[in-house]
C-alpha cells in the first residue's frame, strides 16, 4: 500500500508531465479555467493566512501586536520575542521555554529511536515469515490505536504512579514509543514488501545467514522508508499534548506543548511571545514534513489510525 | 552503509546461529519471535494492560485521590453514564461538532483536491502549501486561533470591522464558540481529506477520460460517472478516519475554549477528562471511556460493512 498511494501524490516537478496537444478550447472552458484558478488561490490564501499572521505577530513590536485595527504591514520589526523564547527575561540563563524545547528534543528523539528499533525488525519478520495468526496479530497491533487518548491516559496515569514513572521523561518516551510502534510496523511492512525476498535467498545461497542477509542486503534498501517512517513518529511525539500535560508536572521535565499552552494562564497574555514560540516549535515539523512529502499519503492514512 | 560484522553477531546472540547443515527453517522461526516479541511486549504493557486495568476499574467505585481500594459495584458506573442527562447533552454537542466539522472538511477538501488535480503546473507546491495546517501541533493551532478570534484585537474581528460587519464574540458566546471549534478543526484537517482525495483523483486511469471525450461526454457527466464513483470509496475511508478523530478530539477543545462558555463546547472527551481529573471519579470515568471505545468500534464496524457493499457494486 505504501508505494501505490505514495506515488499518487505529485512530488515537486511532477506537474511538468508531457503536455498533450489539445484542440483550441472554447471561450467557455477558458473562463472556467480562470474561475478555478481564482477559487484555488482564494482557498490557498485562507489556509495559509493564519500561519503568515502568526509569523508576522512574532516579529512585531508589542504595541503593534495589540493594534486595532490589525496591522498587516508597515510595522516595526523586532526579534525580541524570539530572544524571550530562549533567554530568561531580564537574566542570562535559559528560559523555561528553552528547557521545554530541550526536553521535547530528548523525548521525541528517544521515543522515535525506540519505536524504530522495535518496529522495523518486527515489520521485516511479519513481511517475510509465516507467523502464526499473522493477520490477527497485525490487526491487534493496529487496534491498539483506536482508543481515545483521554481514555488511555487514566490507566496509564495509575500505572505510572505505581511504577514511579509519573513526571519522568522515561515515562513519556515509553508511551510515545508504544503509540508509534503500530504505525512503524504497518508502514514499514509496506516498504519491506517492496523489496524482493529473492535478494535474501540469493545472499543465503552465498553462505550468509538469514540475519546477515537482512542486515547487509535488505536493511540498506529500507533506509529511505525508515527515514520517512521515523519522521512521522518524530512529528507525532513532537506535537503530542494530552499525555504530556497529564503525565508530567514540573518545568524541568515538561515538553514544549504544555509549556507553550501554559503561557496563556494569568491575566495578561503575551501574544508576541506565544507567536514566537509557536513558530520556533512548528519550524522543525514543517521542515520534516517537507522532507517526507513523497510519503505523506501513506503516512497520514495510517497516522489517522495511529492516534 | 557501513556494514560492520560485530553488530549482526551481537544481535544473533538472541537467536544462536545454526550449526552447519541444520535446516534453516527453525532459525527463521526463532528470528521471527526474537524480532516481533519486543514490540509486542511494549504494546502489551503500554496499551493492553492499562486498558484491562481501566476495564476492571470501570466496575468499581474508586478515586485516585482517596486512599481507599476499589470497591466492586458491577454495572452501576455504566448505568450512571448511560442515564446521565449531562452525558446526553455532551453526546449531542459531540454529534453536532463531528457532523458539521467532518462534513465541511469533506466538501472543502474534495473541492481543493479536484481543483489541484486539474492544474498542470505547481501541483506539488500547492499540495505542500495546503498541507501546512495538518502538520502543526493542536496546541499551536489552538493558540493561533485563540489569538485570531480574540474579541478586541483579533485579526478576524478586525477584518469584519473594516468590512462593516461588526464584531463577533467568537469564543465567549455559546453559539459561536462551537462554530469556532468547527471552523478551527476544519482549518486544520481539511488538508487530510484533500490529500486522500488527491491520491484517489490522480489514480483514476487517464484512458477513461479519453474514452469519454471521444463519446463527447460533458464535463459534468465525466465528473459524475467516472471521477466520483472511483474516488468515493477512498473518500469514505478518509471520512471515517476523520470522524473517529473528531469524536475523541480533546486537545483543541482544551486549548481553544476549555469546554466553555458554560458547557457549550464540552465534547464527550472533554467531559471524561472533567470526570476523571477534576471530579476524581476514576471508576465512572473508566466506564465512560470504555463506553466511548465500544461505540467507536461498533459504529466503525457498521460503516466498514457499508463500505464493503459499495465496493462490491
Amino acid at each position: 500500500m505504501a508505494t501505490t498511494v505514495a506515488e499518487a501524490v505529485p512530488a515537486d516537478g511532477a506537474g511538468s508531465r508531457p503536455r498533450r496537444s489539445r484542440p483550441a478550447r472554447p471561450a467557455g472552458a477558458r473562463v472556467r479555467g480562470a474561475v478555478e484558478i481564482v477559487l484555488l488561490l482564494v482557498l490557498a490564501v485562507v489556509m495559509v493566512f493564519p500561519v503568515v499572521w502568526m509569523i508576522e505577530t512574532s516579529i512585531k513590536e508589542g504595541r503593534d501586536v495589540y493594534a486595532v485595527p490589525a496591522q498587516f504591514w508597515g510595522f516595526d520589526v523586532t526579534l525580541e520575542h524570539y530572544r524571550d523564547v530562549f533567554v530568561q527575561r531580564g537574566g542570562t540563563g535559559a528560559s523555561d521555554l528553552a528547557v521545554a524545547f530541550r526536553n521535547s528534543i530528548l523525548v521525541a528523539g528517544a521515543s522515535t529511536l525506540l519505536a524504530t528499533a522495535l518496529g522495523v525488525p518486527a515489520a521485516w519478520a511479519y513481511s517475510r515469515f509465516d507467523v502464526k495468526g499473522k493477520k490477527d496479530q497485525l490487526f491487534f497491533i493496529l487496534s491498539t490505536r483506536f482508543m481515545p487518548p483521554i481514555v488511555v491516559v487514566i490507566p496509564i496515569f495509575l500505572m505510572y504512579r505505581e511504577l514511579g514513572l509519573i513526571n519522568t521523561q522515561l515515562g513519556l518516551i515509553l508511551i510515545y514509543a508504544a503509540f508509534n510502534v503500530p504505525f512503524t510496523i504497518w508502514m514499514m511492512k509496506g516498504f519491506v514488501d517492496e523489496v524482493p525476498a529473492e535478494y535474501e535467498d540469493a545472499a543465503m545461497l552465498d553462505g550468509y545467514t538469514r540475519l546477515q542477509a537482512f542486515w547487509k542486503f535488505t536493511l540498506p534498501l529500507l533506509v529511505p522508508g525508515i527515514a520517512a517512517t521515523a519522521v512521522f513518529a518524530l512529528i507525532f511525539s513532537w506535537n503530542e499534548f494530552v499525555f504530556a500535560i497529564f503525565l508530567t508536572s514540573s518545568g524541568d521535565v515538561r515538553t514544549a506543548p504544555p509549556a507553550i499552552a501554559g503561557l496563556i494562564g494569568g491575566t495578561t497574555v503575551d501574544w508576541g511571545l506565544i507567536a514566537a514560540s509557536a513558530v520556533v516549535f512548528a519550524a522543525p515539523v514543517l521542515l520534516f514534513a517537507y522532507l517526507v512529502r513523497r510519503h505523506l499519503v501513506a503516512g497520514v492514512t495510517l497516522g489517522a489510525v495511529r492516534r | 552503509m557501513a556494514t560492520t560484522t560485530d553488530a549482526p553477531v551481537r544481535a544473533a546472540a538472541a537467536s544462536p546461529s545454526p550449526a552447519p547443515g541444520r535446516p534453516p527453517r527453525l532459525t527463521d522461526r526463532r528470528l521471527a519471535v526474537a524480532f516481533i516479541s519486543p514490540a509486542m511486549l511494549l504494546l502489551l504493557t503500554m496499551s493492553v494492560f492499562p486498558l484491562l486495568w481501566a476495564l476492571y476499574l470501570s466496575f468499581t467505585e474508586y478515586s485516585v485521590t482517596r486512599d481507599v481500594p476499589p470497591a466492586w459495584v458491577g454495572f452501576a458506573n455504566y448505568a450512571d453514564v448511560v442515564t446521565s442527562s449531562e452525558v446526553h447533552g455532551r453526546a449531542l454537542t459531540t454529534l453536532l461538532y463531528v457532523v458539521c466539522a467532518v462534513g465541511l472538511q469533506t466538501v472543502l477538501g474534495f473541492t481543493i483536491a479536484y481543483l489541484i488535480s486539474r492544474r498542470k503546473r505547481g501541483q506539488g507546491l500547492l499540495t505542500l502549501l495546503f498541507l501546512v495546517p495538518m502538520m502543526l501541533s493542536p496546541v499551536v493551532v489552538g493558540l493561533f486561533w485563540r489569538f485570531m478570534l480574540d474579541t478586541q484585537f483579533g485579526v478576524v474581528n478586525s477584518l469584519l470591522d473594516s468590512a462593516g460587519l461588526g464584531r463577533v464574540e467568537w469564543l465567549t458566546q455559546q453559539r459561536t464558540a462551537l462554530l469556532s471549534l468547527i471552523v478551527v478543526d476544519t482549518w486544520q484537517w481539511t488538508p487530510f481529506i484533500m490529500l486522500i482525495a488527491l491520491a484517489g483523483l490522480t489514480a483514476v486511469p487517464k484512458y477513461l477520460y479519453e474514452a469519454a471525450s471521444i463519446d463527447r461526454a460533458s464535463e459534468w457527466f465525466r465528473f459524475r460517472s467516472i471521477t466520483l464513483p472511483l474516488v468515493w470509496p477512498l473518500l469514505l475511508i478518509a471520512v471515517m478516519f476523520r470522524a473517529i478523530e473528531a469524536f475523541r478530539q480533546f486537545d483543541l477543545v482544551f486549548i481553544l475554549t476549555n469546554g466553555g462558555p458554560g458547557v457549550s463546547t464540552e465534547t464527550l472527551s472533554f467531559h471524561v477528562y472533567k470526570v476523571a481529573f477534576l471530579g476524581f471519579d476514576t471508576g465512572t470515568a473508566s466506564a465512560y471511556g470504555i463506553l466511548m471505545v465500544v461505540v467507536v468500534i461498533i459504529l466503525a464496524q457498521f460503516y466498514l460493512r457499508y463500505l464493503d457493499r459499495i465496493k462490491e457494486r
